[in-house]
């Protein structure tokens, strides 16, 4: 299960929608590619610099728009942890569960920390830290439908598993 | 107290005598509908060992987004679906020939009221206009369904939109469900389902509804509802040619809001780049020189679409400097559409016809924008880059207006044509 992330802080505001994750010109890639593209249209750098166990943090209603799984897929290649929101566009946020990336709905999000603060996860504790800040933000449990999922790392692991049972 | 529509399917789906707002269920789907995302759907189903599907009556496939095939990977893949689609034994398969999937799940008769759809794209909330309680899910869900025939839910609260008058000429349901996502934002139904009704909703053929429960998907809608009423059954007698119940939400039931609107002086509405709800008037919108207009996507290309852009240009020219793209909704569209001399009529305008499908919707197949090339499109989305170079710019508006736009060169009210 993934318990600890532990990275850099991404920031970004309200209504980040999914074309800008992984736009429509380049969704036919291989995720070998199509990673480096990753908010390539208003986050040049976010491709390279992202690192294993970063973290992104939005306002509202991130993941707005298409239903396009690559958006998240894209986001957890490039070693995204978690991403941190005061909502979610409901797609994404089902989608980010059934790939096994935490998406994190956490009141005060907006307001946790700044570009490449220092920034934890515990799922277990259901707390988010600003190591930077010292700001800690508490978020509400998974239900168990998306906790299973998540335990599992996705849906595609649950099936083998199931599939094996 | 009663049950919304969406309560009321998802009790039923669930197994269940009745559900509440917040509660999570695990409902049977009664249909499954995958385009070009079976590709991925079946990656993912092969990769975990699954052969078989759970019920290959209930899916539904056809392919849009890049049909026919631009590059010879895109061929690839639509080579890998349909060698995907006979090893599942899919028997719904719309290879070519079709159209836009939502509207050939429509038209082809696959759905019904009270049904809970979901499929692997973000617009199948397009079937509330025929009262079914319908969602998009990603690709590895898709994948879970095609395994199982279930998914969980979290019943949504319902909001429901009053709309009363009548549009006034030129004014369609575009406009409506625009001046909606301006007043309400993009978030107004996050996690929601809707519910449209009163006598401007009564008014609306089934194609104009289609239109206003496509865009509940950029206020957030997790479902869409028009009420079933005599339009809907007259319209599935023709095309489902079986048998079919209504649901409809009780006259007690329960909502987080309510919302009366009156359309009878209502404009038409315009959205800038590049957020859905960046809504103004046509008349407020400024000098806005085009070079591409879009009639086409799932949105608004059906036949009255068609028939209002023909009937706002007729005689006229589309303007030197623009490329106006024509892309029927499916491929019975654009057959009735002959029929009727209106492609004929948009051609003889300077209209380019192109092939039933997404067209440049999303920004995949043909027809796409050059750095700080402007376009209006009947389209449902605006976002930066959508419909090509993220220097380019999107504006949203209804059939009427994206046609004088094409005939002005520059953003225009179709009142004043």
């Amino acid at each position: 299960m993934i318990s600890k992330i532990k990275g850099r802080v991404w920031k970004f505001g309200d209504n980040v929608d999914t074309d800008v994750m992984t736009s429509g010109k380049y969704i036919n890639l291989p995720m070998d590619e199509l990673k480096g593209h990753a908010f390539e249209e208003v986050r040049p750098e976010f491709a390279q610099k992202a690192s294993p166990g970063d973290m992104i943090v939005a306002g509202r209603n991130f993941g707005c728009g298409s239903s396009r799984e690559t958006a998240p897929a894209a986001l957890k290649a490039l070693g995204i942890g978690a991403v941190v929101a005061e909502s979610f566009a409901r797609i994404f946020y089902r989608n980010s569960i059934a790939i096994g990336l935490p998406a994190i709905i956490c009141p005060g999000a907006a307001s946790l920390g700044n570009d490449g603060d220092e920034a934890e996860a515990s799922l277990a504790d259901r707390k988010v830290i600003n190591h930077t800040t010292g700001k800690v933000l508490d978020f509400q449990a998974f239900p168990d439908e998306m906790l299973r999922v998540l335990e599992c790392g996705g849906i595609e692991p649950l099936l083998k598993q199931m599939k094996n049972a | 107290m009663g049950a919304t529509a969406a309560q009321k399917i998802l009790a039923r789906a669930s197994g269940k005598e009745a559900v509440r707002p917040g509660e999570y269920v695990m409902a049977d789907i009664d249909l499954a509908m995958v385009h070009d995302s079976m590709g991925p759907v079946c990656e993912v189903l092969f990769r975990a060992g699954v052969d078989k599907a759970w019920d290959p009556d209930r899916i539904v496939c056809v392919l849009d987004h890049w049909n026919p095939p631009p590059t010879v990977r895109d061929a690839e893949t639509y080579n890998f679906i349909r060698s995907a689609v006979k090893k599942l034994g899919i028997k719904h398969f719309y290879g070519q020939n079709a159209g836009v999937c939502h509207q050939v799940l429509i038209e082809k008769g696959h759905i019904l009221p009270g049904m809970l759809v979901v499929g692997a794209d973000s617009h199948t909330i397009s079937y509330g206009a025929l009262g079914a309680a319908a969602s998009g899910i990603g690709h590895s869900e898709m994948a879970y369904v095609f395994t199982t025939g279930k998914l969980w839910f979290k019943v949504p609260e319902t909001i429901k939109f009053i709309i009363e008058g009548s549009l006034p000429p030129r004014v369609s349901s575009k406009d409506v469900i625009l001046s909606l996502a301006g007043k309400y934002s993009v978030e107004a139904a996050q996690y929601k389902a809707v519910e449209f009704a009163g006598t401007a909703c009564n008014d609306l053929s089934i194609a104009s509804r289609i239109t206003m429960c496509n865009m509940a998907a950029e206020i957030g809608a997790k479902f869409a509802f028009f009420e079933t009423d005599k339009k809907t059954t007259d319209y599935l007698m023709e095309r489902a040619q079986r048998h079919f119940g209504v649901v409809a939400a009780d006259s007690d039931a329960s909502y987080e809001a309510v919302y009366h609107e009156e359309v009878s002086t209502l404009e038409p509405q315009v959205a800038s780049p590049f957020s859905v709800d960046n809504v103004k008037p046509v008349s407020k919108v400024g000098d806005i020189k085009i070079h591409q207009a879009v009639l086409g996507s799932c949105t608004n290309a059906r036949l009255e679409d068609l028939r209002m852009a023909a009937g706002v240009m007729a005689g006229r020219k589309v303007h030197p400097d623009v490329r106006m793209l024509v892309i029927p909704a499916s491929w019975e569209v654009y057959r009735d559409a002959v029929r009727e001399g209106i492609i004929m009529r948009l051609s003889e305008s300077g209209a380019i016809i192109c092939n039933a499908g997404c067209g440049p919707c999303m920004g995949g197949h043909m027809g796409l924008l050059a750095s700080g090339e402007v376009c209006i499109a009947t389209t449902n989305r605006n976002f930066k880059g959508r419909m090509g170079s993220p220097e380019s710019e999107l504006y949203l508006a209804s059939p009427a207006t994206v046609a004088a736009s094409a005939i002005t060169g520059k953003i225009t009210d179709p009142r004043g044509l």
